[in-house]
């Protein structure tokens, strides 16, 4: 009873923050000088006054802001998102057709990130701690700081001109290719090749993160009492890694895994734009560039929605991971 | 023995597959790849008429005529026209036999459509110049059109490409007058050489062949992919590697122009501009010190080196500008008062004015369209620091910088406009007193008004020999110079890059807003 009251008070605090976020905003872009309407007008060049108060009429914005938030809460609760006026299209279906561009990204950097974030990091703290080949750990933090340190677009462009303009092994930019209709493992292959160079670039920022958290995680649970005992009792140094040191080093990784997601899901602008990958990221730069507020709104919503979802979710994975750790309100 | 059987046999289905191949006279067909930056809201022109739909949407709509390099009108889905002497009727006679791309019949009755009710409502530009000088549009019979006007207007002849007077299915649009929101708006139907496939949002917009084009034997590609790439590194290197094999002006820096230009199996062209004879001029708001004193106007132009602003901020890409009507159009008249390089002379016309310039400070309102022209911001900036203005730059995106020049909300500003190849259809609008309206950019933002220009244009426009508008235009460009009305600073050109392979692909004076009928990509 008490785990279901605390589910149903955290989901209504999620609710309430997602509600926040939508209403804060919907003032917040309008605080951009120009509209939508001043945008089309100035775009078609009209001169005409009566033309862009026709237009602001059709959008709705001539009315007072109030009315225009309340009908756009109506509008979320019926599922109705609103119409992007300048792309012509529901938000909704907008929004649908560029999501799982930008999931597939955010799924294969995540996973590229921990697993050779968490590797690296283990094989780190390893040499460190067991004394051979310590030559490796230094190698490897100096890499994770250099990877965090430079700066993503670059080294994006970087890959780009080394694997696709010098040696051609991969595509320059989308997330497949275009004019040719392919289907099954075929249509796999090509986008899974699209997929490497976004991921890497995306990824190795959060990697460099990861491994040296880990490490550092590690290197402390590593120095207590019961790792000594247990060494002590004879228990080998991979046992004692992967049964002990591991499960109690990972909370700040979880923590940060939680950071990454809701970062990512903003939507790697960055990446997307590089790359050209049709993400819901480089949807919402331009809908801000053309004041496509109700566009603009359904985006946030979306994100603000994952962000909420993946904090939930690492609180869940901390209680897995350290059954000490109380669920909210378990009491 | 079955071996040089399945030899034989091999070799026969070979040679029919080739000779099938010829029957079907299939041309060398292939595939043109493009970019098109920024990915275009819509792609139904008229609703929409910037230079990415313009891009699209040429190769699926078209007007009822084309313009040569010389601006001379070429036919297009008209295939003769006439014009009475007293310049009032204009009658075309339109080409046979032309489908739509959904089958339905194309007929005079579209174009009375597109024009008068259609263009009416949606085409901001050419809106007002149906209201004002056209009486009627009528269709005597299904291939014939006649638009009678109520004065003459020389430069109508120039307006029905299909960045103006276009032709949309009556078929699809007259039902509603809701244009906007037509569902018929997410697949354009045109007339022309392509069809519209498909559209992958952020990703890339194909069009394929039309089969039943009016034209037999064209067009000669296949498919044209536009690829939608946001970022301008991302697209050199998708033409270094092949990708894309066109570069139309402003696909990338300036600074990429000069490197792709110099790869073997390169071409490089500026022509096919000739139609908009684009032109960047500094915008002065004239309403309010300092800029309402001709003096210190006079002063800023003396102070712009205008050639290195060419040959160092831009590249080399440009020519620098004489008048407020471009050298490649007709009417230009090089005789008008020089503005050479001379900051003696600013500084003194600065003094003779009277006005304490450093008693006004003055913002510059960054164009926000790339590095070069935050660098001509900050090289101007630097040009009138020295005659002894406080200068500071304002950075804005395009959405704030349209609302703001829209409403007079600055000091100094750049832009470019096109002049469409008539003074009274792209320069008169930057002059005119009646067009200093709020709401837009590419109007009389800067607030000029004299009321001789305002007549000698008007009577250009109604003029219906060459000969005496050319001497209108002249005298003109004359007060606008000695004026400055605004400062012309050069003549933009456009580069287009593309693979020795494309042929064919800048054939008239709209350049790479023509239909590519004839283009094609050898293997």
């Amino acid at each position: 009873m008490n785990i279901l009251f605390s589910a149903i008070s955290k989901l209504a605090k999620a609710l309430g923050v997602i509600f926040a976020v939508v209403v804060v905003n919907f003032f917040l872009i309008r605080l951009a000088p120009g509209d939508p309407a001043s945008i089309m007008a100035g775009e078609a060049g009209a001169s005409d006054p009566q033309y862009v108060a026709r237009l602001r009429e059709q959008f709705g914005l001539d009315q007072p802001l109030l009315v225009q938030l309340w009908s756009y809460i109506k509008g979320i609760l019926h599922f109705d998102w609103g119409f992007s006026y300048r792309m012509k299209l529901p938000v909704l279906d907008l929004i649908l057709d560029r999501l799982p561009a930008t999931l597939l990204l955010m799924g294969a950097a995540f996973v590229f990130s921990i697993v050779l974030g968490i590797l690296l990091g283990v094989l780190s703290a390893k040499t460190r701690y067991t004394g051979q080949r310590r030559w490796l750990d230094s190698v490897i933090v100096s890499a994770a700081l250099v990877l965090y340190a430079t700066p993503l677009f670059w080294l994006s462009l970087l890959a780009i001109i080394l694997f696709s303009v010098v040696l051609g092994w991969l595509p320059a930019f989308g997330m497949q290719s275009v004019g040719v209709e392919l289907t099954g493992w075929a249509h796999i292959k090509d986008v899974a090749l699209h997929l490497i160079l976004p991921t890497v670039s995306l990824g190795t920022f959060y990697m460099a993160m990861y491994v040296r958290l880990t490490r550092a995680s590690l290197l402390e649970v590593m120095g207590m009492d019961f790792v000594k005992t247990a060494r002590a009792k004879g228990v080998s140094a991979s046992h004692v890694m992967r049964r002990h040191v591991l499960r109690n080093g990972l909370l700040p990784v979880v923590t940060f895994c939680g950071i990454q997601l809701g970062q990512m899901a903003g939507g790697a602008v960055l990446t997307e734009t590089v790359f050209g990958w049709p993400g819901i990221g480089r949807l919402m730069f331009d809908a801000l560039m053309q004041r496509d507020y109700q566009l603009l709104l359904g985006i946030f919503l979306v994100t603000s929605a994952m962000v909420v979802l993946f904090n939930l979710l690492t609180d869940l994975v901390y209680r897995l991971v350290d059954p000490r750790i109380e669920f909210e309100g378990g009491k | 023995m079955s071996k040089r059987f399945s030899t034989k046999a091999m070799q026969l289905a070979g040679a029919l597959a080739l000779l099938a191949g010829v029957a079907t006279g299939a041309q060398a067909g292939g595939t043109l790849n493009a970019i098109v930056q920024p990915e275009p809201p819509i792609l139904v022109l008229g609703l929409n008429g910037q230079a990415p739909t313009q891009y699209v949407a040429s190769k699926i709509y078209e007007g009822l005529l084309t313009y040569s390099a010389d601006l001379k009108p070429q036919p297009g889905l008209a295939e003769s026209w006439s014009v009475s002497p007293d310049g009032l009727t204009y009658t075309f006679k339109l080409q046979k036999g032309v489908k739509w791309h959904d089958g339905q019949a194309f007929t005079s009755a579209d174009v009375v459509f597109s024009a008068d009710k259609f263009l009416r409502a949606v085409h901001a530009r050419v809106r007002p110049i149906l209201n004002k000088y056209v009486a009627s549009i009528t269709a005597p019979d299904d291939l014939t059109v006649t638009f009678t006007l109520k004065e003459p207007f020389a430069p109508f002849i120039s307006l029905f490409g299909t960045d103006n007077i276009l032709v949309i299915p009556k078929h699809l649009y007259d039902a509603d007058n809701n244009y906007a929101n037509n569902p018929a708006n997410q697949h354009p139907i045109g007339t022309g050489p392509f069809m519209f496939d498909k559209w992958e949002r952020g990703s890339s917009i194909v069009l394929v062949r039309n089969p039943n084009y009016w034209k037999a034997g064209l067009p000669k590609l296949d498919k044209i992919v536009f690829n939608v790439i946001p970022d301008s590194a991302s697209r050199a290197v998708a033409f270094e590697k092949g990708d894309v094999q066109v570069l139309r002006g402003g696909d990338v820096d300036y600074v990429d122009i000069k490197r792709l230009e110099q790869m073997p199996g390169v071409q490089r062209t500026t022509k096919g501009t000739e139609m908009y004879s684009t032109i960047t001029s500094l915008v002065m708001n004239e309403r309010k010190p300092p800029f309402n004193n001709v003096k210190v106007r006079q002063a800023v132009m003396y102070a712009l080196n205008r050639d290195f602003i060419v040959k160092n901020i831009f590249f080399g890409i440009g020519k620098v500008a004489t008048g407020p009507i471009s050298s490649t159009t007709q009417f230009y008249d090089p005789n008008v008062t020089q503005y050479k390089f001379d900051l003696k002379k600013a500084k003194a016309l600065i003094a003779e004015s009277g006005v304490d310039v450093s008693q006004t400070p003055i913002k510059i309102l960054d164009y926000p369209y790339g590095s070069a022209w935050s660098r001509l911001a900050e090289y101007t900036r630097q040009s009138l620091q020295q005659l002894g203005f406080k200068v500071d730059i304002e950075a804005t995106d395009a959405g704030g910088w349209a609302q703001r020049v829209g409403n007079f909300d600055f000091d100094l500003t750049f832009h470019f406009t096109d002049q469409f190849g008539d003074p009274a259809i792209g320069v008169s609008r930057l002059f005119l007193s009646s067009n200093i309206v709020k709401g837009s950019p590419f109007v009389n933002n800067e607030g000029y008004s004299n009321p001789t220009v305002d007549e000698l244009f008007a009577k250009a426009a109604g003029a219906t020999h060459e000969d005496e508008r050319r001497q209108l235009y002249s005298q003109v460009q004359k007060i606008l110079v000695d004026e400055v009305a605004n400062g012309y600073l050069f003549e933009n050109q456009n580069v287009t890059l593309y693979k020795d392979n494309v042929k064919n692909l800048i054939s008239n004076g709209v350049g790479t807003n023509a239909n590519f009928e004839s283009v094609t990509v050898e293997p």
